[in-house]
């Protein structure tokens, strides 16, 4: 019987549960060996010209191994672009956590004592806080420039787009700044050898992405870089490459002749990684009375931050804008704008959850405006099954969607006609709490960028296999599909076969883990080798038994190769083919031929909303998540779990603030809201599985599906509890403050 | 010098006065099982029991551990046998990059000590110190049921 589509429990748990994983701050490595601790001394300021740094006391200071500033490196960047981001701040900041200077000790706590002695003149600008401040204000933030956008996408918007609708509704929707915050810290380590190579432990998702930008940095042949990745405690699309932090690491290392080891402080990262998200969004939707959508337009203003590190987030926005609707018009534009704060990157749906609330959230305020229920409004507009392929206005290509099929199911799940009855019943008692359902329908792209991935599988001389990947498993439990996939294609024990991934000397070309590719990219490449290695194996194998290549067959039950038909004649073992392979049996692949895929699936919350203190409680997340064929329940599952509470997350609690001067206010654990057991319910989850054409597997990405879904349907609930008081929108996060602040306002419009 | 046991075993060191426990462990005896989440005391990543009681040893100086008990992950299994709270976490999939999980399960540890059978929702509240990004926590708390010997649900 075939492993596919059954539970089974991780081969990764066992060293997790015992001795704990070994992070990067964990690493015994001889080439640590009396390795110099390392702290970056960062900006306090938002927005300042560095006016001197004086770093003679700091040098002084008990185990003092180095201080180093911008003036010290001597390894430059291309500055072709006015916004280039340095390596160390040297004449300016631009937002609190930015580097400025390098300290190195001998051991960990003197680095702190050392860091506060590093004394740096600032010269305060004003802050830049916020699209508005950026685009009107007097402050720019790079000389050499005469305005603060920094990308322009999309438009011009139509003038009579609207004309004709027998309504139209339009909205500013806040999809507010969030932190990644995986429970591990960036770290890295990096040590130069006597063969003249550096190697440099990154707690990263892409070891070879990172093995380029560190050699790019320090100007050096990528040959004499090795990237290794040791256990990696959650990257959420926030540890995608090398941080800039390692390319300087690199330099130091060179520098004081031995080696570094760099762990951030959980303080250090609310501010220096990237935080996600940070869209203003203007809706506009119109259509007919009976729940036809027309027109829609999307307009997004972008917050990159201090430097624009992903221009690819709005305009993936825009390519989502429409969803799982077929509305005949679809318009869309964004503005994305520099400010003094941290820059922005990818974080668990880079641009398709902004786009998926944003489309959600106009069908609510359309569906509220013609009197029609939510659920309702969606299934009128839906691309139909018959549909597929689809090119939608913005320009993607729909594979394979069945979004009436999951949103029957989850109305189905949840008892939708129940819960409905339910809210009627508690606003007609005046029931202080009042009980809010939202819906989200979405779809999302995943391995959208389409550049492949590669796969080696090795078959050993002893019937073992070695495979390797380019994907980089780091929790979610890919190491435990690849292995079930290649055990069920070779017919060899999970057991026997080993999985290697992460050290650029084993695999040396690779892209890595982001955007929910893994699986549709990484996983076809090993399945494609394994395909390979199967081909040739049938080759030896008939030379062994002496007859037709065409005659033989893999017996899939105990990896023997046999003569069809003929099972008693005898059979040769992987292990006896391996032994004849000369060159040895090995097939290395790059997996071109995955192009993007489109997960998709309906989500129901359930809200309880005390309307006296604005106090909210998810009693119900009902989820369906269609992904295609499922490899490991358990594990599909899991990913579903994260990403629902993250939805929730946002939705409800969390928000990286600053204040008008640029300070965070959100800047340590005890400050930003990071979601806990105790705010969340159990999941409900449905399944669904519609397979894509599009990779051998015919698989879609499921690591980020959930969170999208589930983001807007909290939101929706909130509002959709306070709808009998008149109100149609609260921003994200709801919290107490705002919800309450959304009721006393509808009160008072009336 | 401190004299801390550590998982059964006797120890003795010099450290300096403003040592934490968790770098005591982490860095002094090399135990990595351990980590440091946060610098606030929020996230439990570094949770280890003191005489059988959770504590976040990012909070607690190594001289407070003088003369006393710390158990790590490294110490919680026995005779190369899981502990059920470790073999829990595995089977129900209470983990996914593994970060939070040494502090995770020795908080779920020391809370079935105190309530050996509890509800689902008495498990989240009871474990809201120790945070993780990673699983939602639906199979955190199933891995506590499980580990409970009660009916897993959801």
């Amino acid at each position: 019987m075939s492993v596919m589509g059954t539970r089974v429990v991780r081969i990764e748990d066992q060293k997790l549960i015992t001795s704990g994983g070994v992070y990067v701050d964990d690493l015994r490595e001889p080439l640590l060996n009396g390795a110099a601790h390392a702290a970056f001394v960062r900006s306090p300021l938002a927005h300042a010209r560095i006016l001197g740094i004086d770093t003679a006391a700091a040098r002084e200071a008990p185990g003092v191994v180095g201080v180093f500033t911008a003036a010290d490196l001597d390894i430059t960047k291309a500055d072709d672009d006015p916004r280039t981001e340095p390596w160390l701040a040297g004449d300016k900041v631009r937002y609190v956590g930015e580097p400025v200077a390098l300290v190195l000790t001998e051991h960990r706590y003197q680095l702190a004592d050392a860091a506060e002695l590093v004394d740096v003149d600032y010269d305060p600008l004003p802050a830049v806080i916020g699209f508005d401040d950026a685009v009107n204000g007097d402050t720019l933030l790079f000389d050499g420039t005469d305005s603060n956008v920094a990308q322009r996408h999309g438009g011009p918007f139509g003038d009579a787009t609207f004309d004709g609708c027998e309504a139209v509704v339009t909205h500013t929707i806040v999809n507010q700044r969030v932190a990644p915050a995986p429970l591990e810290t960036r770290g890295a380590s990096c040590a130069w050898g006597e063969d003249g190579r550096l190697t440099a432990w990154l707690s990263t998702q892409n070891a070879q992405i990172g093995r380029g930008a560190i050699a790019a940095g320090l100007g050096v042949d990528p040959a004499l870089v090795r990237v290794v990745t040791p256990d990696v405690g959650g990257g959420f699309g926030a540890k995608i490459g090398s941080p800039d932090e390692a390319i300087v690491l690199g330099w130091a290392a060179k520098r004081i002749g031995r080696g570094v080891r760099w762990t951030e402080t959980r303080s250090e990262n609310l501010t220096s990684m990237t935080h996600g998200r940070a869209q203003r969004q203007v809706v506009t939707i119109g259509g007919r009375r009976d729940g036809t959508v027309e027109a829609f337009r999307l307009y997004v203003e972008q917050d990159m931050g201090a430097y624009p590190r992903a221009p690819f987030l709005p305009t993936l926005t825009e390519l989502m804008a429409s969803g799982v609707y077929h509305f005949p018009v679809v318009e869309t534009e964004s503005v994305a704008v520099c400010t003094t704060t941290t820059p922005i990157g990818a974080y668990r749906g880079a641009g398709r959850p902004e786009a998926t609330a944003a489309v959600e959230r106009a069908m609510d305020l359309f569906a509220a405006e013609i009197g029609m229920d939510p659920a309702e409004v969606r299934r009128v507009n839906f691309i139909r099954p018959e549909e597929f392929p689809f090119t939608t206005a913005s320009g993607a290509n729909y594979d394979t969607g069945e979004y009436a099929a999951v949103l029957d199911k989850v109305l189905a799940a949840a008892g939708y006609p129940e819960l409905r009855a339910e809210q009627v019943k508690r606003r007609e008692s005046g029931d202080v709490v009042a009980l809010g359902i939202g819906v989200s329908v979405y779809v999302e792209i995943t391995g959208g960028d389409a550049s492949g991935e590669s796969g080696r599988v090795d078959i050993n001389p002893d019937g073992t296999v070695t495979a390797y990947t380019g994907s980089s498993p780091h929790g979610q439990g890919l190491a435990t599909t690849l292995v079930m996939l290649l055990s069920d294609r070779l017919g060899i024990p999970m057991d026997r076969i080993t999985l290697r991934f992460g050290d650029t000397d084993e695999v040396p070309k690779a892209v890595g883990t982001f955007g929910s590719r893994s699986l549709q990219l990484g996983g076809s490449a090993v399945a494609q080798a394994a395909d390979k290695v199967i081909e040739r194996a049938r080759e030896l194998a008939a030379d062994l038994l002496e007859a037709s290549p065409d005659d033989i067959e893999l017996n899939l039950a105990d990896g023997g190769w046999q003569v069809r038909g003929a099972a008693g004649a005898g059979t040769v073992s992987w292990s006896s083919v391996a032994e004849r392979a000369d060159p040895p049996l090995s097939e290395d692949v790059w997996f071109a031929d995955g192009k993007p895929t489109f997960p998709f699936g309906a989500h129901i919350a359930v809200v309880e909303v005390d309307t006296a203190t604005g106090k909210v409680r998810v009693r119900r997340m009902v989820a369906v998540d269609d992904a295609g064929p499922v490899l490991n329940p358990l594990t599909f599952r899991g990913q579903r779990h994260g990403g629902l509470a993250q939805g929730v997350a946002q939705a409800l609690l969390e928000i990286m603030d600053y204040d008008e001067d640029g300070n965070p206010v959100t800047a340590t654990l005890a400050d930003y809201s990071f979601i806990t057991a105790a705010e969340l319910p159990d999941f409900e989850l449905v399944d669904s599985e519609t397979p894509t054409t599009r990779n051998l597997l015919g698989v879609k990405g499921i690591g980020e599906a959930a969170t999208i879904g589930s983001t807007p349907a909290v939101q929706s609930a909130v509002v959709d509890a306070l709808a009998h008081l008149g109100v149609r929108h609260v921003d994200m996060p709801a919290t107490p403050q705002r919800v309450w602040q959304a009721i006393n306002d509808a009160k008072e419009a009336v | 010098m401190v004299h801390i046991e550590v998982n059964g075993r006797a120890t003795a060191e010099e450290v300096e006065d403003r040592t934490l426990l968790v770098h005591y462990v982490r860095d002094v005896l090399g135990l990595t099982g351990t980590n440091v989440g946060c610098d606030t005391t929020s996230c439990g990543a570094c949770t280890v029991l003191l005489d059988g009681e959770s504590v976040k040893s990012c909070t607690v100086l190594a001289a407070q551990a003088d003369g006393h008990a710390v158990t790590t992950v490294e110490g919680l299994g026995a005779n190369g046998e899981l502990h059920p709270v470790q073999r829990a976490f595995r089977e129900q999939h209470g983990l996914q990059c593994g970060f939070c999980t040494p502090g995770m399960m020795m908080a779920s540890v020391s809370l079935l000590n105190e309530n050996p059978k509890p509800s689902r929702d008495e498990v989240r509240v009871a474990l809201e110190g120790n945070l993780c990004r990673c699983t939602g926590y639906h199979n955190i708390v199933s891995a506590v049921m499980d580990a409970s010997k009660q009916e897993v649900e959801g």
